[in-house]
C-alpha cells in the first residue's frame, strides 16, 4: 500500500487532536511518511454531539513522498453521528468506518440531524463499517481505578487510539511513556489511560473482530537519508525565528496578541528563552507591533505576529517602521476572513494586504512558507531581509502550515550563512550625527543601526518625513519624491540578493506551467507529478518571495503557452503577476476553508491542455474548484 | 569619569517650533535641567512620544528621541525597556494621544509599572488639529467641533493612574519650575512607571483654563504642594490645612493655626487618600500625590529569565531535543 488517508472525528471535548498527534508521533518514530490536517471548530466547546462541533484529524501516511493530508480518507473512525455524518461526504467507497455504537443514541442521531439511524438505513453499505461498543468498553477497561463515569469516559481516545495502533502495527511505549510524563502528577488519570490505550490494542487482537477489522502495513518512506523529526508549521517557525537570532547574534523580541491560529507561535516562543528569545503578550495587535519596533530600536529583533484581522490593525506601525527605517517581523498566520471570517479554517486571502494594504507608498518585502518545515528557512531568510536592508518584513504562513505536521529533515545550522546587519558607524565629529544616522548603503538602502545606549550616536527618529541626506524634519516637495523613490528602491533591491526562481517539477519551456504560492505547495505538487504522468510539458513553479518577486520568474512564465495560478482566495497572485510581469495567468481559485484536492488540480490542469495532449480528458469547469 | 552636563547639553540644534508663549517652551526648560541635575547621560536617555503638540518634544531634547505614531509611545517604550533595560526612558505624551487614540497602551503600561517616565502635558484641548475639545475637556467646552459645548464627562488623570494601578502619580504647572523639576526627579527616581500630569497652558486654542490655580495674584491659596511626611498646609502663611473627615470621608479644609493636630500629613503611600486628593479642586493639589514603589516590569521580567536575552543553549541542540529518527 502506497499510502493510507485516516480521518478521526469526534466532539471537540473527545481528545481526538490529542488522539491524533500521539499517533503521528508513533508514525515518526517508526520511519514513515507523513503529512496531517487537523480541522477543529471556531468553538472551544461546541454543544456535544453536534455536527457543528465536530472536531476532526486528518492523516496522510505513506511509503511514497506525501505532502498533502490526503484528499479523501481511506479509515474513518467516528466518535458519535455527527461525526459521520460530516464526514462521509468525503469518504471514497469502500472506505473502513469504524463508528462508536454507543453513542448512536436517538437523542445523539436528533442533534447529528438523522432521523433514521445510519446503521440500520442502508446508505452505509457502500462502506465497510465496524461498529465498536468503545465508550462501553473504555469504561469497562479503566473501571479498576474508581474514575466516575465522566472522567473515566474521558479515556476513550486512548483506548482507540490503542486499537489504531493495533491496526497499524505501532509500538505503544512511547505513546505510553507521553502519558506517564504528562500525567505524572494524577496517578489515576496516568493508570486509566494506559489501561485504555492498552484495551484498545488488546481489543484489535480478539478474535471476534480480527476478521473485520484489516492490519495495515504502511512499507517504508523513501525519504532522503538523514536526522528526522517530526515537526509542524508553528514549531519550525519559532525555530527558525530563534535560529536567525543566533545567526545574526541578536536576541529576539517576540510581541504579539492572542488570535486563532497564530497563538501558537506564542506560545512555542515563550518556552525559547535559553535561545535568546523574549516574548511580551500585548495589550492588543497595535501594542505587540509598536512593542516589536520598540525592541528593533532598542538592538533587539522585533518580530510580531497575528491572522489577517490582527495584521489590519498593525497598519500604521507598519509605516512607522518602513519610515523609520527599522528592521521587523511581521508573521500573519492567514485565516478565512473577512472579519473573523472562519478563524479556524485555512486561507491565502491576505496576500494583497501583505503586497498592497497599507496607506501611502509604503512597500514591504513579502515571503510565504510553503510546508510546515519549509516555515524555518523562510522565518530566517525573513529575519536575514529585515536586517540587511533595515525594513520590516512580511512572512505569511496560513492556518493550514500552523497546525500540519510532517517529518523534517533536521537541517545542519553550518550550512547557513550568518546573518548580517548594518553597523554604527564609529561617531564622526565632523558630521552632524542625524546624518551619520542615514548613511545608507547604495547596494541595500539599510541605514547604520544605531540604538539607544550607544556614545555619541544620539539622534531623531520619526514618522515625520526627514531630508534624505541630512536626516531632519523635511516637508520639501523634491525631497519627498527622493524618499518614496529611495523606498521603493529599497524593497526593489531585495531581488537582487534572492536566488533565480526555479523549477520544482517539469522543463523550463513547455505548455503549461502551475505557479503555486504557500501552503498549496503539497497538493500542487501531487496533482503536477500526476499529470505530468501522461503530459511531460507541464512543469510547476512555486514562489516564497512574492515582493519582490524573482528577477527571472517574467521570463519563466514566457517560455509557457499557459499559466495556472491555483490559489485559496479568490485569484490574488493572478493580480500580483498581472500588475507586476504584464502576465496573463489563469486563475484557479478556492476558499472553501479546506487544501485543495489533488484530483480537482489534475481535472483543471487536464481540462487547460490541448485536445491532441489529452489521452482521456476529464471534464473540468473551468476557474472554480469544488 | 564623565564630564558633568548642564541644561544646554541637553538641548538640541533644532528650532523651536511651538507658537510664541506655549507652556511647551517652560516644561522643556525644566527637562533639560532636571536631566542636568540628576545626572542622566544623553546616550542612555530616549525619548518616545506619540502626536500631537508635545509629541515634538524629543526633537529638541540631545538624547535618543523617538516620535513615533498617535498614542502608542507607551508600547513602543516598553518594548525599548524590554531590549535595553537599562536605558532612562521618558514617554512625552498630551491629553489626547495619552488617554484618547492610546488611552489603552497607558493604562497597561501603568498596571504592568513598566519603568517609563511619563510625561502628561494636558492642556485639555487638541492643539494640533486645531482647537477640539479632548477627554479631559470640561462639560460644555466650545470648540470647532462642539460649538454648542461639550456633552461629555472629562476623564481624571490622576483617577486614571490609580484605577489603572500605577504605582506613582503627580502634578506639576508648565510655568512653576522649581515644583515641576522636584517632581521631575523624583519620577526619574522610581523605579516603575511614573506618571506626571503637567497642567500645560495652550495660549492659542485654551488659554488660562487652568488660571484659577496658576494666576500667581492668588496661587498660595488656590494651591496645595504635598510633600510625603509633611503636615498639608497652604496660603499664604500656611494657615489652612486639610483634615480628613472620618465621618464624612471626605478632605475638609480647616483654620490649620486653630487646629494644627488635626491636619493630615501626607502619606503618599495611601491610595485611598491619594484618590481624594486627586479629586480636590480647591486647593488644587500639586507635587507627588502617590508613590507606593514594587518591581519594575523589565526586573520582573528579567528575573523570570536564568540568562536574560543571552543565548545559553544553540539552535541545533534544541532541534534534536525531540524523538528523532535515521533514515540510511
Amino acid at each position: 500500500m502506497e499510502s493510507i488517508v485516516v480521518r478521526l472525528a469526534g466532539d471537540s471535548g473527545d481528545g481526538v487532536q490529542l488522539m491524533g498527534s500521539q499517533f503521528i508521533a508513533s508514525t515518526a518514530l517508526s520511519g514513515k511518511d507523513f503529512a496531517t490536517f487537523p480541522d477543529y471548530p471556531a468553538e472551544i466547546r461546541a454543544p456535544v454531539g453536534t455536527t457543528f462541533g465536530v472536531s476532526a484529524y486528518q492523516m496522510n501516511l505513506g511509503a511514497e513522498r506525501i505532502t498533502t493530508a490526503g484528499d479523501k480518507p481511506d479509515v474513518l473512525v467516528a466518535f458519535n453521528p455527527a461525526a459521520l455524518r460530516v464526514s462521509l461526504p468525503i469518504l471514497d467507497e469502500g472506505a473502513l468506518l469504524i463508528v462508536n455504537n454507543d453513542s448512536f443514541t436517538p437523542r445523539n442521531l436528533t442533534k447529528a440531524g438523522y432521523e433514521k439511524d445510519p446503521r440500520e438505513t442502508g446508505e452505509l453499505d457502500s462502506y465497510q463499517v465496524v461498529s465498536v461498543d468503545v465508550s462501553h468498553l473504555n469504561l469497562e477497561a479503566v473501571k479498576p481505578f474508581g474514575m466516575s463515569k465522566s472522567d473515566g469516559g474521558r479515556c476513550k481516545n486512548f483506548w482507540s487510539l490503542g486499537l489504531l495502533m493495533w491496526m497499524f502495527d505501532r509500538d505503544l511505549a512511547a505513546v505510553e511513556k507521553w502519558i506517564n510524563a504528562k500525567f505524572a502528577k494524577q496517578e489515576v488519570v496516568r493508570d486509566a489511560n494506559v489501561a485504555a490505550l492498552h484495551s484498545g490494542h488488546a481489543y484489535g487482537e480478539t478474535a471476534e473482530l480480527s476478521e473485520a477489522l484489516p492490519r495495515f502495513d504502511v512499507s517504508k518512506a523513501a525519504l532522503p537519508a538523514g536526522e528526522y523529526r517530526g515537526i509542524t508549521g508553528s514549531e519550525a517557525l519559532s525555530l527558525g525565528l530563534a535560529a536567525a537570532g543566533e545567526l545574526a547574534d541578536k536576541p529576539i523580541v517576540f510581541c504579539s496578541y492572542p488570535i486563532t491560529p497564530a497563538s501558537q507561535l506564542l506560545h512555542r516562543l515563550s518556552r525559547l528563552g535559553d535561545l535568546g528569545v523574549g516574548t511580551f503578550q500585548a495589550e492588543d495587535e497595535i501594542a505587540a507591533i509598536c512593542a516589536a519596533i520598540g525592541a528593533s530600536y532598542g538592538g533587539s529583533i522585533g518580530v510580531t505576529s497575528s491572522s489577517g484581522p490582527g495584521i489590519a490593525l498593525k497598519t500604521e506601525a507598519m509605516g512607522l517602521a518602513v519610515n523609520a527605517e527599522l528592521p521587523l517581523v511581521i508573521v500573519n498566520s492567514q485565516r478565512g476572513g473577512p472579519s473573523t471570517g472562519l478563524p479556524t479554517k485555512t486561507e491565502q486571502s491576505d496576500l494583497y494586504q501583505a503586497v498592497y494594504g497599507r496607506n501611502a507608498d509604503t512597500p514591504v518585502p513579502v515571503l510565504a512558507a510553503r510546508s510546515a518545515g519549509d516555515c524555518f528557512a523562510t522565518a530566517i531568510e525573513a529575519v536575514r531581509i529585515a536586517l540587511r536592508h533595515m525594513t520590516p518584513v512580511i512572512l505569511l504562513s496560513d492556518g493550514y502550515l500552523a497546525n500540519a505536521a510532517e517529518p523534517w529533515l533536521i537541517p545542519d545550522m553550518g550550512e547557513f550563512e550568518p546573518i548580517e546587519s548594518n553597523p554604527a558607524p564609529a561617531a564622526d565629529n565632523a558630521r552632524d550625527t542625524q546624518s551619520l544616522v542615514f548613511d545608507r548603503d547604495p547596494k541595500t538602502q539599510g541605514r547604520p543601526w544605531i540604538t539607544p545606549g550607544m556614545p555619541d550616536l544620539m539622534h531623531r527618529l520619526g514618522g515625520i518625513e526627514k531630508d534624505i541626506d541630512t536626516g531632519h524634519i523635511s516637508y520639501d516637495p523634491e525631497n519627498h519624491q527622493r524618499m518614496t523613490d529611495m523606498r521603493a528602491a529599497k524593497v526593489e533591491s531585495v531581488a537582487n540578493f534572492i536566488p533565480d526562481q526555479a523549477m520544482e517539477l517539469g522543463p523550463d519551456e513547455g505548455e503549461l506551467l502551475v505557479v503555486g504560492w504557500g501552503s498549496t505547495f503539497g497538493p500542487i505538487y501531487q496533482a503536477v507529478r500526476e499529470i505530468r504522468e501522461s503530459h511531460a510539458n507541464v512543469s510547476y513553479t512555486h514562489l516564497r518571495y512574492l515582493s519582490p518577486l524573482p528577477k527571472n520568474l517574467k521570463t519563466l512564465l514566457a517560455g509557457f503557452n499557459q499559466v495556472l495560478v491555483p490559489e485559496m482566495n479568490m485569484g490574488q497572485l493572478s493580480t500580483v503577476l498581472r500588475d507586476k510581469l504584464d502576465a496573463n495567468p489563469v486563475p484557479f481559485t478556492k476558499v472553501t476553508g479546506q487544501p485543495f484536492m489533488i484530483s480537482e488540480l489534475v481535472a483543471q490542469c487536464r481540462s487547460m491542455l490541448p485536445p491532441a495532449m489529452v489521452a482521456a480528458a476529464v471534464p473540468a469547469k473551468k476557474g472554480k474548484a469544488q | 569619569m564623565n564630564a558633568v552636563l548642564t541644561a544646554k547639553d541637553f538641548a538640541t540644534s533644532q528650532e523651536v517650533r511651538w507658537c510664541p508663549g506655549c507652556g511647551d517652551y517652560a516644561i522643556l526648560k525644566a527637562v533639560t535641567k532636571t536631566l542636568a541635575d540628576v545626572g542622566a547621560r544623553p546616550e542612555t536617555t530616549a525619548f518616545i512620544s506619540g502626536i500631537g503638540c508635545a509629541s515634538r518634544f524629543p526633537y529638541y531634547v540631545e538624547t535618543y528621541g523617538f516620535h513615533t505614531i498617535h498614542g502608542r509611545a507607551p508600547a513602543i517604550g516598553t518594548g525599548l525597556k524590554l531590549a535595553n533595560p537599562e536605558l532612562d526612558v521618558w514617554v512625552v505624551t498630551g491629553d489626547g494621544d495619552g488617554l484618547s487614540i492610546g488611552g489603552n497602551h497607558l493604562l497597561h503600561a501603568l498596571r504592568r509599572n513598566v519603568g517609563l517616565k511619563i510625561l502628561l502635558f494636558n492642556n485639555e484641548i487638541y492643539g494640533l488639529t486645531k482647537g477640539q475639545y479632548s477627554p479631559t475637556s470640561r462639560v460644555g467646552t466650545r470648540s470647532p467641533s462642539t460649538p454648542g459645548g461639550s456633552v461629555d464627562a472629562p476623564v481624571s488623570p490622576g483617577q486614571f493612574v490609580l484605577g489603572a494601578g500605577g504605582r506613582f502619580f503627580a502634578r506639576g504647572i508648565d510655568t512653576d519650575k522649581a515644583g515641576l523639576c522636584d517632581v521631575l526627579e523624583q519620577a526619574h527616581a522610581f523605579d516603575g512607571a511614573a506618571l506626571i500630569e503637567i497642567f500645560q497652558n495652550c495660549i492659542v486654542y485654551n488659554e488660562d483654563v487652568f488660571a484659577d490655580f496658576t494666576d500667581r495674584k492668588t496661587a498660595v491659596d488656590q494651591q496645595l504642594y504635598v510633600k510625603h511626611g509633611e503636615p498639608m498646609l497652604f496660603g499664604a502663611d500656611g494657615e489652612k490645612g486639610i483634615r480628613f473627615n472620618t465621618g464624612a470621608f471626605t478632605l475638609d479644609v480647616i483654620d490649620a493655626k486653630a487646629n494644627p493636630h488635626q491636619v493630615l500629613v501626607h502619606d503618599e503611600t495611601n491610595k485611598a487618600i491619594a484618590s481624594m486628593l486627586v479629586d480636590l479642586k480647591a486647593p488644587m493639589v500639586l507635587g507627588v500625590i502617590y508613590q507606593d514603589p514594587a518591581d519594575s516590569y523589565e526586573t520582573s521580567w528579567y528575573a523570570a529569565r536564568s540568562n536574560g536575552l543571552k543565548r545559553s543553549s544553540s539552535v541545533a541542540d534544541v532541534l534534536r531535543s525531540t524523538n528523532t529518527w535515521t533514515v540510511t
